[in-house]
């Protein structure tokens, strides 16, 4: 009942060798099967991942019209300077009414359009909460094993519980606008415990200074030593505070990580550099420690738990005898002889074994 | 499960002019009609969105040309999509196009174009009907 993984469908043997000759057209093929979860897409992971992750992987989330897709452009250009390859995926929201969607982040990022070194594809929720779709992190790991060193990700703008990320990243960028509110609201939205990286964009604007103390603060207050950086008088000349600050270690450390909290203007590309230099820095950290080890570990169990889940609910789902022990089971109930419970009971036992009722 | 997919839609509006409100509207009607719509923005060339409908993989590369300059544009795209080795894609799209001209290019292998007074409804039915109907890819 469940496809044997190490099948693959001859039909797409022609797709996996194109794609192991680096042939985009078949990247971007061997995407559609596995967005579409077209017969025989797991098979087609399987053989690719043989070389386990290589690329380094980093993921951009924030509330809408942030500018994370200016900046994930900014940065791309950056790396292609360097000669790198990149790849780049780019998440909106599908719509709940019509179940289409208006894909709009490649518009900032035209300037790379041609450049044959880089890959952009875009992709729909398709119901998906989390800021990601269900296939997102699948689709990471074949632009990985198609040989392209820089994978960088970017979540859907709702502002709030795109955990996902964190399960798709190495690196996950936090970016805030000015006008985002305070560091309480980042607090509330979780945000703190996802970034290894804060980045204010649109510090052309005002309040971008205001914002970058507060999430710093905010960030003492996790680490329970909020009081150590208020300064003792107002009236001090602020750009000393700030300087201070920046100098001493203001922010939160995660180990020995230190979370920076960086400005932009995408836009004009100001500050760009610093990101790129705090990425950096958060890989070779990760390097250093076993923290990048450890990740891709988390990432291949969540992975791991993700198909046998998305198996489980397939084969029973599928099955002519789950489907009769519903239709039976729907009757007794409506007969006041069964409650779901019981009928889920007698299907899980169908399914598992009489170990599931336990 | 994936017998009815969803289809994937290049919106393109290239050249120099810009008025991209045509190519939103469509966009817009697209994704109300349930369709995945990649949108890319003004000015694009024939290069940009070649790269695009590749990366993107997708069914339906649609065109909005104002400027006049459909009879160089439609057959250089094709082409370009040709090069690329990509050629299962419709190619079709909207303007200020005489049906002359709009005969003409399908004779060269695009698809229907759709003129000023054309609703978008139409538009979508006859991409619905397209993809229902092509061969599998
Ligand atoms: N003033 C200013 N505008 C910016 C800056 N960065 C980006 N923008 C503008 O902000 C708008 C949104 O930028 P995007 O890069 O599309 O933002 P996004 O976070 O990817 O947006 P979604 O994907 O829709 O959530 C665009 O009009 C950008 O030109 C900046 O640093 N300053
Ligand atoms: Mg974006």
């Amino acid at each position: 009942m469940i496809e044997p993984v190490a099948d693959l469908p001859s039909s797409l043997e022609p797709l996996l060798e194109r794609f192991r000759e680096g042939k985009v057209t078949a990247l971007a093929r061997a995407i559609s099967v596995v967005e579409n979860e077209r017969t025989g897409f797991q098979a087609l992971l399987h053989r690719v991942l043989s070389a386990g992750p290589r690329a380094a992987r980093v993921g951009f989330t924030g509330p809408p019209g942030a500018g994370k897709s200016s900046l994930l452009a900014g940065m791309a250009a950056a790396y292609r300077r360097q000669d790198e390859r990149v790849g780049v995926v780019a998440v909106d929201p599908t719509s709940p009414f019509s179940g289409g969607a208006l894909l709009g982040d490649r518009i900032r990022m035209n300037d790379l359009a041609t450049d044959p070194g880089i890959f952009i594809r875009s992709m729909a929720t398709r119901g998906s909460l989390g800021g990601l779709a269900t296939t997102t992190k699948e689709v990471l790991d074949l632009i990985d094993a198609f040989g392209i060193e820089r994978v960088l990700v970017e979540t859907v703008g709702v502002g709030q519980t795109e955990l996902e990320i964190t399960a798709a990243a190495d690196t996950v960028v936090v970016v805030l606008v000015p006008e985002s509110g305070d560091g309480i609201q980042a607090m509330k939205a979780g945000l703190m415990e996802i970034a290894d990286i804060f980045v204010i964009n649109k510090a052309d604007r005002p309040g971008a200074d205001r914002l970058v103390k507060e999430i710093r603060q905010a960030m003492h207050l996790r680490a329970g030593s909020a009081l150590k950086d208020v300064p003792a008088h107002h009236g001090v000349d602020l750009s000393r505070v700030v300087a201070k600050r920046r100098s001493r270690d203001v922010a939160l450390e995660t180990g020995t990580w230190t979370i920076p909290v960086l400005k932009t203007v995408a836009q004009t590309g100001e500050g760009v550099d610093g990101l790129l230099d705090a990425v950096s820095r958060h890989r070779e950290w990760m390097a250093e420690t076993s923290e990048l080890v450890l990740r891709r570990r988390a990432r291949a169990g969540t992975r791991i738990r993700d198909v046998v889940d998305r198996e489980l609910r397939r084969v029973a789902w599928k099955s002519p005898s789950v489907q009769a022990g519903l239709e039976d089971g729907l009757d007794r109930i409506a007969k006041g002889s069964a409650t779901p419970y019981s009928v889920a009971g007698a299907i899980l036992e169908g399914l598992l074994g009489s170990r599931a009722s336990r | 499960m994936s017998d009815e997919r969803k289809i994937r839609i290049l919106v393109a509006k290239p050249g120099l002019d810009g008025h991209d409100r045509g190519a939103k509207v469509i966009a817009a009607a697209f994704r109300d009609a349930g369709f995945e719509v990649i949108y890319t923005g003004l000015h694009q060339t024939p290069e940009m969105i070649v790269a695009a409908a590749v990366q993107e993989d997708v069914d339906v590369v649609a065109m909005s040309i104002l400027s006049g300059a459909h009879m160089t544009l439609f057959p250089r795209v094709r082409a370009l999509l040709l090069d690329a080795g990509v050629d299962h894609v419709l190619l079709t799209g909207g303007g200020i196009i005489p049906e002359d001209d709009a005969k003409a290019l399908e004779a060269q292998g695009v698809g229907r174009l759709f003129g000023p007074g054309t609703s978008t409804a139409d538009a979508i039915a006859y991409v619905r009907e397209w993809f229902a109907s092509r061969p599998a890819v």
